[in-house]
């Protein structure tokens, strides 16, 4: 039997993924795009599990939320790369240094 | 409560998003040629939308009327309190913009862009949102708004590469900041069986499970990104340089009177009956911003990086007054809030009043050596908010941290406001440092270009409110600030 706290697991394992995908990865910002997007979908997993154990409907409509948003957030970042990407001709994250301090 | 009396208590976020999409109707079809007449008209709207508050600010809006949406908005005078200061902040960034944007520092492409008021209007309408949330999607939802438009105005001069860069990094740590507010908005609905900050606050009475523990901690963490305090600080120097300098003005005041507003409303609405358990970490946060910001402004040499730091280290003062965990601390730290908006105002409209002839803008150190000698007015601006910030006595500046560090030593916290009291004379190095810079070196005499009238009116006007005369303004703040924090403890 399948209980919450499998589904919590899942959850806290795409969570980490996604941190560690954004610090740890040196090569490419849309893989930071991706991770960001793992993290909001480990948001959802648990929330949609705590709404469905607890039978209470709040939790899944606060993921519709969290979808929305994420789409949203997803076209905005993407926008921002490319005006990135046609100034300097390259979206490797070790080059996102023209300010140092 | 019915529908009606929900949307009469938020009229000035109805006239904000009203405002917002008819000018971004207008922006789409007048194009940049329109960007002046959007700029006018979204300053009026500020203007109408800060009105609606002024009823409510002076006679206090407190008891079960405050509460709209059956619990998702609250709007109380605290509330109210933050979003005054929220659209007085926008405006400014507003008044200042056209000769910004008109100027070359804005590159290739010339001309305010139409976007930019509705982005900031958008901006403010999810401060407002995010100030008077009484639900986690509330907050949620006007983060968001905020976030979104921030980062499309940190990225605005698109063939400029550092303000491209400054998005890009904003965008990235935001969206992980919001990732982490989320997961533990998440655990803390599983473990407490709501999202309401009602609901949530009676499920953490008593012992803390580890898990509703866990997203206590993710929650101050998601909340500590957006106010850029240590240790999450380290996008602030990178974003507020490579921001075009209005907008870097923006970043510097209104969001962080919404995010901290935000956080003070959460650690007593929500976590109030678990002070221990976040009293500590407010606490580490907000010495740590006091040290770091601090000790990382020494040896920079650009002007907007070191607001930057300045602005932690203002921030750190903040939150010590959230840390303080009581009603004194809370409207100790709204009077600061106030002065911190108007020195960083002052600060940042200095820096955009330093241009040579063409109108280009100056940012560092090299380019203000003698300022006292060419261009006087500007430089004593400068002084009277370089001490106020250094906290010297008699400028409000000083006023600020002594409601802080009363609150804190009658709280019986003697020994943080000490260690406070320590970073803050390390602060004052790098302040002094302007005033040396300015008044004492070789004049370098590049900064020759003239000024329009509305840079002076707003240099001017802050330097009056954080002269000895603003404490003319502080009784009636102070009641402003005590009813607003009476009415963040009523919720309780």
């Amino acid at each position: 039997m399948i209980g919450i706290e499998h589904y919590l697991v899942v959850g806290a394992i795409l969570f980490v993924l996604g941190v560690l995908g954004i610090f740890l990865n040196r090569k490419n910002v849309i893989v930071i795009l991706m991770a960001i997007e793992l993290i909001l979908l480990a948001v959802n997993i648990n929330l949609v599990a705590f709404s469905h154990f607890m039978n209470d409907l709040v939790g899944q409509v606060f993921a519709m939320l969290v979808l929305t948003v994420a789409a949203a957030e997803a076209a905005i970042g993407l926008a921002i790369l490319v005006i990135y990407f046609r100034g300097r001709g390259t979206i490797a994250v070790d080059d996102v240094n023209r300010m140092k301090g | 409560m019915d529908f009606a009396a929900s949307f009469a208590l938020i009229v000035p976020e109805l006239i904000l998003a009203a405002a917002g999409l008819a000018l971004l109707m207008v922006a789409a079809w007048g194009g940049d040629k329109a960007a002046r007449f959007i700029a006018i008209a979204a300053v009026i709207a500020f203007f109408g939308a800060g009105l609606m508050l002024a009823p409510g600010l002076h006679f206090g809006t407190d008891g079960p009327e405050v509460i709209a949406f059956g619990g998702l908005m609250r709007v109380d005078t605290f509330a109210l309190f933050a979003k005054a200061l929220i659209y007085l902040a926008a405006i400014a960034c507003l008044v200042v913009a056209p000769a910004f944007f008109s100027g070359p520092a804005a590159g290739s492409e010339r001309g305010m862009r139409a976007e930019y008021p509705v982005l900031i209007l958008f901006a403010a309408l999810g401060m407002s949102i995010m100030v008077s949330a009484g639900d986690f999607m509330t907050l949620y939802l006007g983060l968001e708004l905020n976030s979104l438009a921030s980062y499309v105005l940190a990225a605005i001069l698109r063939r400029d590469e550092r303000s491209a860069e400054a998005g890009l990094k904003y965008f990235v740590l935001g969206a992980l900041a919001s990732g982490i507010l989320l997961y533990g908005m998440s655990l803390l609905y599983g473990f407490t069986g709501g999202t309401d900050f009602a609901t949530v606050r009676a499920g953490l009475t008593g012992e803390l499970a580890t898990g509703a523990m866990f997203g206590l901690i993710f929650v101050l963490a998601g909340l500590a990104f957006k106010i850029a305090a240590v240790p999450f600080h380290m996008w602030t120097p990178d974003v507020y340089e490579g921001a075009p300098t209005p907008v870097t003005m923006f970043f510097a005041t209104a969001p962080k009177v919404a995010a901290v507003a935000l956080t003070a409303r959460v650690v007593v609405e929500v976590f109030g009956a678990q002070v221990l358990a976040w009293q500590q970490i407010i606490m580490f946060t907000a010495l740590a911003s006091i040290v770091f910001g601090a000790l990382g402004a020494i040896g920079q040499e650009n002007l907007k990086r070191l607001l930057a730091y300045s602005s932690i280290n203002n921030v750190g003062f903040i939150l010590l007054g959230v840390a303080v965990a009581d009603q004194a601390g809370i409207s100790a730290m709204l009077v600061y809030l106030f002065i911190y908006v108007a020195m960083s105002i002052g600060a940042f409209t200095a820096l955009l009043m330093l241009r040579d002839e063409e109108g280009g803008l100056f940012e560092t150190f090299a380019d203000i050596r003698g300022l006292s000698v060419t261009k006087p007015a500007i430089a004593w601006c400068l002084l009277f908010t370089m001490f106020s910030l250094a906290g010297i006595p008699p400028l409000l500046g000083f006023y600020g941290k002594f409601v802080i560090f009363q609150a804190t030593v009658d709280a019986g916290l003697i020994a943080f406001g000490a260690i406070a009291i320590a970073a803050s004379v390390i602060g004052a190095f790098y302040y002094i440092k302007f005033v040396k810079v300015m008044f004492f070196d070789e004049p370098a005499d590049v900064v020759k270009g003239s000024s329009g009238n509305a840079h002076w009116v707003l240099l001017i006007l802050t330097a009056l409110i954080i002269s000895p005369l603003g404490y003319l303004l502080t009784p009636s703040i102070t009641d402003l600030a005590d009813k607003a924090a009476a009415a963040l403890y009523l919720a309780v």
